[in-house]
C-alpha cells in the first residue's frame, strides 16, 4: 500500500519535471532561432527530410479525403435536393477542419516519430555528447533546424491538403455525379470567407506544426538511450502529439468560429 | 543525394505549397468580392432588416452590384440603416431605384434586391433610396394568414 503511494508520487512528481523540461527545451530552441537565419542551409535540408518526403502521404491522402467528402456530401444533400452545396460542404470542411487536423495527424506519424528515432538514435550513438565535447551546441545544430523545418513546412501541407481535397471533391461531384460545376465553385466562393476561414486553417496548421515538432523533438532528446528507449520515445510521439492536435483543435475552433 | 537535388526538391515544395494557399485564396474563398474597387455607397432606410448581414449580396436583375457594407439601428426613427456598396463601374442606378430585402429560395439568405426608377438623375455616394420594402418575416407572414382566417371565420358566424 505504501509502496503504491510512493510509485503514485513519484510518477506525479516525474510527469511534472518532464513537463518542465519540455518548456526550457522549447525556449531553448526558439532561442537558436536568430542565429538559425544566418545558417538557413541546415534548414532546407531537414524541410526536405521534413516537408518534401512527407508529400506523398498528405497529397494522396487529401486526394481521397476530398473524393470521399464528395461523395458523402453528394449522398445526403441529394436528398434535401441541395446537392449544389456541396463545394461548400466539402470546402468549408477540409479548409476548416479536416485540412490541419489531418494534415497534421499524418505529419506526426510520418515526420514527427522519423526526428525523434534520429534523435533518440544520435543520443543512443552518443553523436550529441560528442558534438557538446567539441563545443557545439547540440540544440542549437541539431534541433533548432528541424524544427524551423516542420514550423515553415505543416501550413504548406496543410494547404496543400486542403487544395488537393477542394479538387478531388469537385473531381467526384461534377465529374462523376453530375453536380453543375459552376454551382460548385460559386457558391463555395460566395460562403468561404479569406480571414475568418482560410486563414484561420492556416493558423491552426502552424500552431499544430509547432506542437507536433516540439513534441518530436523533446521526445527524442529526452529519450533513455537504449534501443527500448527510443522505440518507446518514438510511440509516445505519435500518440502524444495525436492527442495534442485533437485536444488543442477543439479549444482553437472553439475560439476561432 | 546532392545538396543542389534537394534545394531544388525543397524549392518545388515551398513553391507548390503557396501556390496551393494562393488557390485556396483565389478559387475558394471570396477574395475577388474584396476587390480594389472601392465603389460608392448608398444609405437605405429599412422597418424591418432582420436577416440581413454585412457583406450580404446587393442585386440587380438578379445580378450581383454590390454588398451591404453596414447595418445600423437608428434610435430617433426606429428603423434599421442599412449601407450599401455598390461597384463603381454601375453608376448609372437612377435616383428614384428601390431597395427590397427578399430571401434566396424558401430558407436561404437574405439579399437585398434593386429595381431600377425612371429618374434623370444618377444615384451618388451617400445618397438615400426613398422607397425600400422590407424582409419578409416568416413568423409574421403566417400570423397574418391564420388572423385572416380566424377573421373570415368570425365574420360568417355574425
Amino acid at each position: 500500500m505504501l509502496n503504491f503511494i510512493q510509485q503514485l508520487g513519484q510518477s506525479g512528481i516525474s510527469f511534472f519535471e518532464r513537463l518542465g523540461r519540455a518548456h526550457i527545451l522549447f525556449a531553448q530552441i526558439v532561442a537558436g532561432i536568430p542565429s538559425m537565419l544566418t545558417r538557413f542551409q541546415l534548414v532546407i535540408q531537414q524541410m526536405y527530410s521534413v516537408g518534401v518526403l512527407s508529400l506523398l502521404i498528405i497529397l494522396v491522402s487529401g486526394l481521397f479525403v476530398g473524393m470521399v467528402l464528395g461523395l458523402q456530401g453528394y449522398n445526403t444533400l441529394v436528398d434535401f435536393g441541395s446537392e449544389e452545396a456541396l463545394g461548400v460542404m466539402v470546402s468549408l470542411s477540409l479548409v476548416r477542419e479536416l485540412g490541419p487536423v489531418v494534415a497534421a495527424l499524418l505529419f506526426a506519424g510520418r515526420a514527427g516519430s522519423a526526428l525523434t528515432a534520429e534523435i533518440g538514435l544520435m543520443k543512443a550513438t552518443e553523436q550529441l555528447s560528442a558534438m557538446e565535447m567539441m563545443a557545439i551546441d547540440p540544440i542549437r545544430r541539431v534541433l533548432t533546424p528541424r524544427f524551423l523545418a516542420g514550423f515553415i513546412s505543416m501550413p504548406l501541407l496543410a494547404a496543400l491538403f486542403s487544395a488537393v481535397g477542394v479538387m478531388g471533391g469537385a473531381f467526384v461531384g461534377s465529374g462523376l455525379l453530375g453536380v453543375d460545376e459552376g454551382a460548385y465553385w460559386s457558391q463555395m466562393q460566395a460562403s468561404v470567407d479569406l480571414y475568418d476561414d482560410i486563414l484561420n486553417g492556416v493558423i491552426k496548421s502552424i500552431v499544430f506544426g509547432v506542437v507536433v515538432t516540439w513534441i518530436a523533438l523533446f521526445e527524442g532528446y529526452d529519450a533513455i538511450p537504449t534501443s527500448e528507449g527510443v522505440s518507446r520515445a518514438t510511440t509516445r510521439t505519435v500518440v502524444h502529439s495525436s492527442l495534442a492536435i485533437l485536444g488543442l483543435d477543439f479549444i482553437l475552433t472553439a475560439i476561432m468560429f | 543525394m546532392n545538396t543542389r537535388k534537394i534545394e531544388i526538391l525543397v524549392g518545388l515544395f515551398v513553391a507548390a505549397g503557396l501556390a496551393a494557399l494562393f488557390m485556396l485564396a483565389m478559387k475558394v474563398s471570396n477574395l475577388n468580392i474584396y476587390s480594389n474597387d472601392k465603389g460608392y455607397e448608398i444609405i437605405a432606410n429599412f422597418d424591418d432588416a432582420s436577416g440581413l448581414k454585412v457583406k450580404s449580396p446587393v442585386t440587380m436583375a438578379g445580378v450581383l452590384i454590390g454588398r451591404v457594407s453596414d447595418i445600423a439601428f437608428d434610435e430617433k426613427i426606429f428603423e434599421a440603416v442599412v449601407k450599401i456598396r455598390i461597384e463603381s463601374q454601375y453608376n448609372t442606378l437612377p435616383k428614384d431605384t428601390s431597395a427590397s430585402i427578399y430571401t434566396a429560395g424558401l430558407l436561404g439568405e437574405k439579399y437585398i434586391g434593386l429595381e431600377p426608377g425612371g429618374d434623370e438623375e444618377n444615384l451618388k455616394n451617400n445618397d438615400k433610396l426613398q422607397l425600400t420594402q422590407s424582409s419578409l418575416v416568416l413568423e409574421k407572414l403566417i400570423s397574418r394568414f391564420v388572423d385572416s382566417f380566424v377573421n373570415k371565420d368570425s365574420a360568417e358566424k355574425k
